[in-house]
């Protein structure tokens, strides 16, 4: 427990209008490992994402990065961090070709113009290099393709930028078994590469394959941030399910009350 | 079928020429199929109406009415040319007809009452323009006010505006000869050929470019007969539309002698070339296209959707003052009816009617200009049959409607996959 997290957050808070959908909560991913995010649904998970993002401001807490206090006010500042992001929903728009949902708000340009065959080259040889063999062409429209394949570009638009923290949403959700492998073998390679990974996923399977830490969110607080390999399936259900599992977990339940 | 994500391999063996033309047209069938009509049913339209129009009245055929057709047509062209930056996102402008009415109106004070040159004048017309796009854009941007709304309501305030320009519905002649001869000169029948040959030639030259840099890289290409056949058939085109335009149309050639391009064809050939330009080849055009496709994908992808947003309103607004000022120059005067009536129905319908979606994200340019003539075959040859006013608007607004309805339709296909 030496290393230092690359990405921290402390207290974070975030409220929808009255609804406080956020408590208090302290998460840490650390280079080189692959952190799973637990949790039931609407537990908060997809919202802290999107505040590590900086698609959602938070009302209070530390956004660390590397170390050091940092601001987040936009998906730009993180990405300038080298944080990217699958989200779980409406990420790609549908009537833009893969090679341009792929390099969205960061085209390659030559003077003002842009350089499509740039891009064209570096899109098709990053979905080589996740040996996509489904995907017909980079310039079809993403309207056109199955939700998988939707999946498996938003994916490959994350790996493209080289970001040093990769969190994934659910990345698996709408994928077959083949390719739901392929997806955690890549998360793996990506973590032993060295690059920071967080991935959410409600399938514990998965979890404990790929998985270094587990952080198990409980109606919005953090129950427990553990090493996968000093808790058991089963008491991360119970994390999951009831913020608690013996001496793990929150203080007291009645803390959990909305 | 990996052939695209394997650049390598097409490079060493490039698809034959037969191979490449059957892919292409497959990968068309299979587009229209999906529902992306485009501007195929404009064209289709367009064809059908012309050969009907040329048989129940040849005189539809003539050189004169053909230039006629063109300068009728500009005005409303520029309008939808603008319109479709605001259709692109899923909003819609219901005042820029009347936002042409207030710039025209501007610029016929500034040249009459002022007394300001020509080019000040178009200034600040199109100054006006843009600051009237700022304000919508904001209202609906920023503010958050349904587009239907704020400009509904502009709608309204631009009306008046015009009243209160024109001290209650006076009109004021143009006689300033720069203003006059946009959309009532023609361009001398050599300088016609020369801007042709400037186009055509421009267009090659980008085409085969793009071709050669992508063969160099190893990436896909359209097959070369597809982009041959592009280049021919804009020249062969081209050509025609200049040899009838620069045959003489005047009635008595004792008084005058009237032949080649009208001025207005080049001006909006230049707006339709730059904004193409714009839409297809920068940045900004392509966040214009992401914004209306998905406004939390383009947010989440870091483009600044409100900036985006307010400056679509600004293109509109300032294209509608050009709409205004070829209305003035037509016109030969500005009144309280300049950009009013139906010149905002025909606008819109020009837009659609050329396949740009109502929905956001789908649309070129290239649509307005297709949908406006048919617009204005339909407006032309109808009066040359002779039928009322009322039946026009009766056909042009049933038209458009056709339109939307095969809008939505492809768009159901496309939504379904
Ligand atoms: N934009 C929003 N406005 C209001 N409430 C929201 C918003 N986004 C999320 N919420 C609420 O916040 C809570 C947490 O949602 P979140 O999407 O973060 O859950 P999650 O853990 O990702 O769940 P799932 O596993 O189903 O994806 C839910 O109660 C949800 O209703
Ligand atoms: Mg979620």
């Amino acid at each position: 427990m030496t290393v230092t997290p690359i990405l921290e957050l402390r207290g974070i808070d975030k409220s929808f209008g009255p609804v406080q959908v956020l408590h208090d909560v302290a998460f840490s991913a650390y280079p080189g490992e692959v952190t799973a995010l637990v949790g039931d649904n609407g537990a908060g998970k997809s919202t802290l994402v999107k505040c590590i993002g900086g698609i959602h401001s938070f009302d209070a807490g530390e956004y660390r990065f590397e170390g050091r206090r940092v601001q987040v006010n936009g998906p730009r500042d993180a990405a300038a961090l080298g944080v990217e992001i699958v989200y779980q929903d409406l990420a790609l728009c549908d009537n833009l070709d893969i090679v341009q949902n792929m390099f969205l708000g960061r085209e390659k340009r030559r003077g003002p113009i842009l350089d499509e065959a740039t891009m064209e080259e570096m899109a098709a040889r990053t979905l080589a290099g996740l040996s996509v063999r489904t995907v017909k062409s980079v310039r079809q429209q993403v309207s056109h393709l199955s939700g998988g394949q939707r999946q498996t570009v938003a994916i490959a638009k994350a790996v493209l930028w080289n970001g040093k923290v990769v969190i994934l949403d659910e990345p698996t959700a709408a994928l077959g078994v083949a390719q739901t492998a392929q997806v955690l073998e890549l998360v793996r390679r990506l973590a032993d590469n060295g690059l920071t990974v967080v991935l959410i996923s409600h399938n514990l399977n998965d979890v404990f394959a790929v998985s270094d830490r587990i952080a198990a969110l409980y109606l919005g607080r953090m129950a427990a941030q553990v090493r996968t390999t000093d808790v058991t399936q089963s008491q991360v259900v119970e994390l999951i399910t009831s913020g608690r599992s013996g001496d793990l977990g929150l203080a007291t339940t009645n803390g959990a009350t909305p | 079928m990996t052939t695209a994500l394997h650049p390598e391999k097409t490079a060493e063996q490039p698809p034959s020429t037969v191979d490449g033309i059957r892919a292409v047209g497959r990968d068309y069938l299979d587009r229209l199929r999906g529902g992306e009509l485009g501007s195929l049913p404009a064209i289709l339209g367009l064809v059908a109406l012309c050969v009907i129009f040329a048989i129940m009245r040849p005189v539809f055929l003539s050189n004169l009415n053909f230039a006629n057709l063109l300068t009728q047509g500009a005005g409303s062209i520029a309008i939808a040319m603008g319109l479709v930056f605001v259709l692109l996102l899923g909003e819609i402008d219901l005042s820029a007809g009347f936002a042409s009415g207030v710039c025209a109106a501007v610029l016929a004070v500034m040249l009459t009452d002022q007394g300001w040159p020509w080019y000040s004048a178009v200034l600040a017309a199109v100054l006006t323009g843009m600051l009237i796009g700022l304000v919508l854009g904001v209202l609906v941007a920023r503010i958050g006010i349904p587009s239907f709304v704020v400009t509904l309501a502009a709608f309204l305030a631009f009306q008046g505006i015009v009243l209160m320009l024109l001290e209650e519905g006076t009109n004021i002649s143009i006689n300033d000869p720069v203003i006059l001869a946009i959309a009532n000169d023609n361009l001398p029948p050599v300088l016609g050929w020369a801007m042709l040959g400037i186009g055509v030639g421009g267009f090659a030259a980008v085409q085969l470019r793009q071709m050669r840099n992508r063969r160099r890289r190893g990436l896909t290409t359209a097959p070369p007969v597809l982009v041959a056949a592009r280049i021919g058939g804009l020249a062969v085109l081209g050509g025609i539309a200049v040899h009838l335009l620069n045959q003489e149309r005047s009635r008595s050639l004792v008084v005058d002698s009237v032949k080649g391009v009208p001025i207005v064809v080049p001006v909006i050939v230049v707006l339709l070339v730059i904004g193409t330009f714009v839409l297809r080849r920068t940045a900004f055009g392509l966040h214009i296209y992401a914004v209306g496709g998905s406004q939390e994908a383009a947010r989440r992808a870091g483009i600044n959707v409100t900036a985006i947003r307010v400056s679509a309103f600004v293109i509109c607004s300032s294209l509608a003052a050009v709409g205004g000022i070829i209305a003035a120059s037509r016109g030969h005067s500005v009144d309280p009816n300049t950009g009013g009536s139906n010149v905002l129905l025909l606008a819109v319908g020009a837009a659609v009617i050329g396949g740009t979606s109502l929905f956001g994200g789908r649309g070129r340019l290239i649509n307005a200009v297709l949908g406006g003539m048919v617009v204005a075959v339909i407006q032309n040859g109808m009066g040359l049959m002779g039928y009322s006013s009322g039946v026009k608007y009766a056909v042009t607004g049933s038209v458009l409607l056709v339109a939307a309805g095969v809008d939505a339709v492809s768009r159901r296909r496309a939504v379904r996959r």
